[in-house]
């Protein structure tokens, strides 16, 4: 299984404060895989995603050429404005989707953040919703995906669900919360002021952070 | 590769112990002699105490102070946070409210934001303009009766505007003295001269100022060092208790070879300054120019003149700063940026923000920040590095911003995801 070299240097779990990055992300950001460098070309590709924001700071674009038969990625290529986890993690996913004949689309999608950090050596943890992002990115891709092929019942909703009406809070602002480091509720309310003017909500967040601390740090 | 060089451009994140330095403080770390407590009243501690006392006439006569008006402290951040929670707490019975700027360092706004959040204070935050500077109308219209302090940056240490903090201070006395105030009443006004110590005038006389701070480690002094001016008159309670050293103001036995290294650097800097400032602004203004030529799409942050000698700050649109920094890193040189991603909270640079430029633009910033050791050749060798990371990291990048803000390609990111977590959670929390 990948992920045994994981680097001591990465992150310190007391702290979280290291920066220093692992030996194969310093690989996948100086030698990027399945960069697209050119403008994608006509019917290159079948299908294409993007999230992201560039005054968050990070966005990344996918595209992806599927084998209509075996559903297997054939091309998964991408671009990508952010740091230097942001561009190893985009470079990793492609790779790891790709690999040895390429995974089914259900395959690729099953593909977690944790798996792409693992395969990277770790992250520091600050820099989790990075990896996150390509996953994100990739899903988009999916759904454009099943849409081109007319599979609709297939595609993959992102609406969110509002947990605090009154500042129109949803569950995905609480998931990028816990991305971005916060694990209890005073610092998902440091980042969000979720909760603060509607004590109700209280424990359907706290709940939500349980469910997405669990699912990426668990 | 045969031609890669160190070029470290990183000075206003620290700087290097000059061996002049270094050569005066060993005596306090190796010599049995010199390790007497200064608080003792043996002979040891007696020649501990008078090398502080002469260090610290030394340091008031760069200030042009009196000695017993310096404070010695453990970094700039101390100096910083003793004077706006020193004077704050002191004052608190003739009023509540501070003043300060949008682009304070953090050593500023968090003892601010606390003393606003946890002990009844308010904080004004004055605009700056395009350039990061302080107007003189805006200070006035933000007095009030109440104002106890007034703490505002000597020079910025992101994008290295200088403040024009004459003018600043004489506002606050011309508004004392139209009430009636006398110079020891409130408000004071403090300054974070960290950045500006190695190159401007800090006689504090005609600035015209009641506090002010130093950091040893930004002036090619040792780390874990700092000097707090505070005028005679003015009140200060402490934030550490215990052997009454420093006045009762900083309690702790001293360090007194960090004091002497401190003392040394600032002597040579003071001596040294003006001849550092007519050598570094042609290299300075030669990689400015140099970038603007040589790569497209790239804005100045901070003033063109008005700023410091050794600062360069550039937004270098559709990349990211860290990812920059990295390349760089591989090529031998250190600089440094304001992208969200190389800060510990995730929050792109307020001072890039409070200059009125978009989020883009602070993620891309990068400063480079020359010192003593920058050569012309450092610099060439820099815009012979730079224009080809940037290229390569555009080439890698989905996103197309112009200069005047707007994003073109992967326009759908922007819709779905909406504007960032901090601004979102600022406005509405409002």
């Amino acid at each position: 299984m990948p992920g045994n070299e994981k680097s001591a240097e990465v992150e310190n779990p007391a702290t979280k404060e290291r920066w220093v990055y692992s030996e194969i992300v310093k690989d996948h950001f100086f030698h990027p895989r399945n960069l697209l460098l050119e403008e994608p070309r006509e019917g290159q590709f079948d299908a294409e995603g993007v999230v992201g924001s560039p005054a968050c700071g990070d966005v990344m674009r996918v595209w992806i050429k599927v084998n209509r038969e075996t559903e297997r990625i054939i091309d998964f290529k991408w671009k990508t404005f952010g740091c230097g986890s942001a561009i190893a993690s985009s470079s990793m996913f492609s790779a790891m989707a790709t690999e040895n004949g390429g995974l089914t689309v259900d395959q690729a999608l099953k593909i977690r953040p944790q798996d792409v950090m693992e395969r990277l050596g770790g992250l520091p943890a600050r820099k989790i919703h990075c990896s996150v992002l390509i996953d994100k990115a990739f899903k988009k891709a999916a759904d454009d995906w099943f849409r081109v092929t007319g599979q609709h019942e297939r595609i993959f909703s992102e609406s969110g669900r509002v947990v605090d009406s009154r500042l129109n809070i949803t569950d995905h602002d609480i998931e990028e919360a816990v991305l971005e480091g916060a694990r209890t509720l005073e610092e998902v309310q440091k980042k969000l002021k979720v909760g603060v003017g509607d004590p109700v909500a209280i424990p359907a967040i706290e709940q939500l952070i349980r469910f997405y601390s669990e699912k990426y740090y668990g | 590769m045969s031609d890669k060089r160190n070029v470290y451009l990183d000075h206003a994140a620290t700087t290097p112990v000059d061996p002049r330095v270094r050569a005066a403080m060993l005596p306090y770390l190796e010599d049995e002699k010199n390790f007497g407590n200064p608080s003792a009243i043996y002979r040891l501690g007696r020649e501990s105490k008078n090398a502080i006392s002469e260090a610290r006439a030394k340091i008031a006569a760069v200030l042009g102070c009196r000695p017993e008006e310096i404070i010695f402290t453990g970094s700039g951040t101390e100096s910083d946070n003793l004077a706006v929670l020193g004077v704050a707490r002191s004052y608190q019975e003739k009023g509540n409210h501070l003043i300060t700027s949008a682009i304070e360092h953090h050593a500023v706004l968090r003892p601010m934001e606390h003393l606003a959040k946890e002990e009844g204070f308010e904080v004004s935050y004055l605009a700056v303009d395009q350039y990061g500077r302080v107007a003189v109308k805006t200070l006035e219209r933000a007095l009030t009766e109440k104002t106890v302090l007034v703490s505002i940056m000597f020079a910025n240490n992101e994008i290295g505007t200088i403040l024009p903090i004459r003018e600043l201070a004489k506002t606050i006395r011309d508004w004392k003295k139209a009430r009636g105030r006398g110079p020891d009443e409130p408000p004071f006004f403090h300054t974070d001269a960290c950045q500006a110590a190695g190159y401007l005038d800090l006689n504090v006389a005609r600035l015209g100022i009641d506090l002010l701070t130093i950091n040893g480690s930004k002036i090619y002094g040792p780390k874990g060092t700092g000097v707090l001016f505070k005028r005679r008159g003015v009140r200060l309670k402490p934030l550490i208790y215990g052997g009454g050293q420093e006045s009762g103001l900083r309690s702790g036995t001293e360090n007194v070879a960090g004091i002497i290294g401190l003392t040394t650097a600032l002597e040579i800097a003071s001596g040294e300054r003006e001849k550092e400032t007519v050598r570094l602004i042609p290299l300075r203004d030669k990689l400015i120019a140099g970038i603007l030529e040589r790569i497209p799409k790239v804005v100045l942050n901070g003033h063109p003149t008005e700023r410091l000698p050794n600062n360069v700050n550039v937004s270098i649109l559709d990349v990211e700063g860290e990812a920059v920094l990295l390349y760089l890193d591989e090529q031998g040189i250190a600089a440094a940026t304001g992208s969200a991603c190389d800060s510990a909270s995730l929050d792109p640079s307020h001072v890039i923000l409070a200059i009125g430029r978009p989020y883009e633009f602070a993620h891309a910033s990068i400063r480079f920040s020359l010192g003593r050791s920058t050569t012309g050749e450092d610099i060439d060798y820099v815009l012979a590095k730079l224009p080809g990371v940037v290229e390569l990291l555009r080439q890698v990048s989905p996103v197309k911003i112009e200069l005047d803000g707007a994003v073109t390609g992967s326009k759908t990111a922007f819709v779905e995801m909406g504007r960032p977590h901090w601004e979102r959670s600022m406005a509405k929390g409002k």
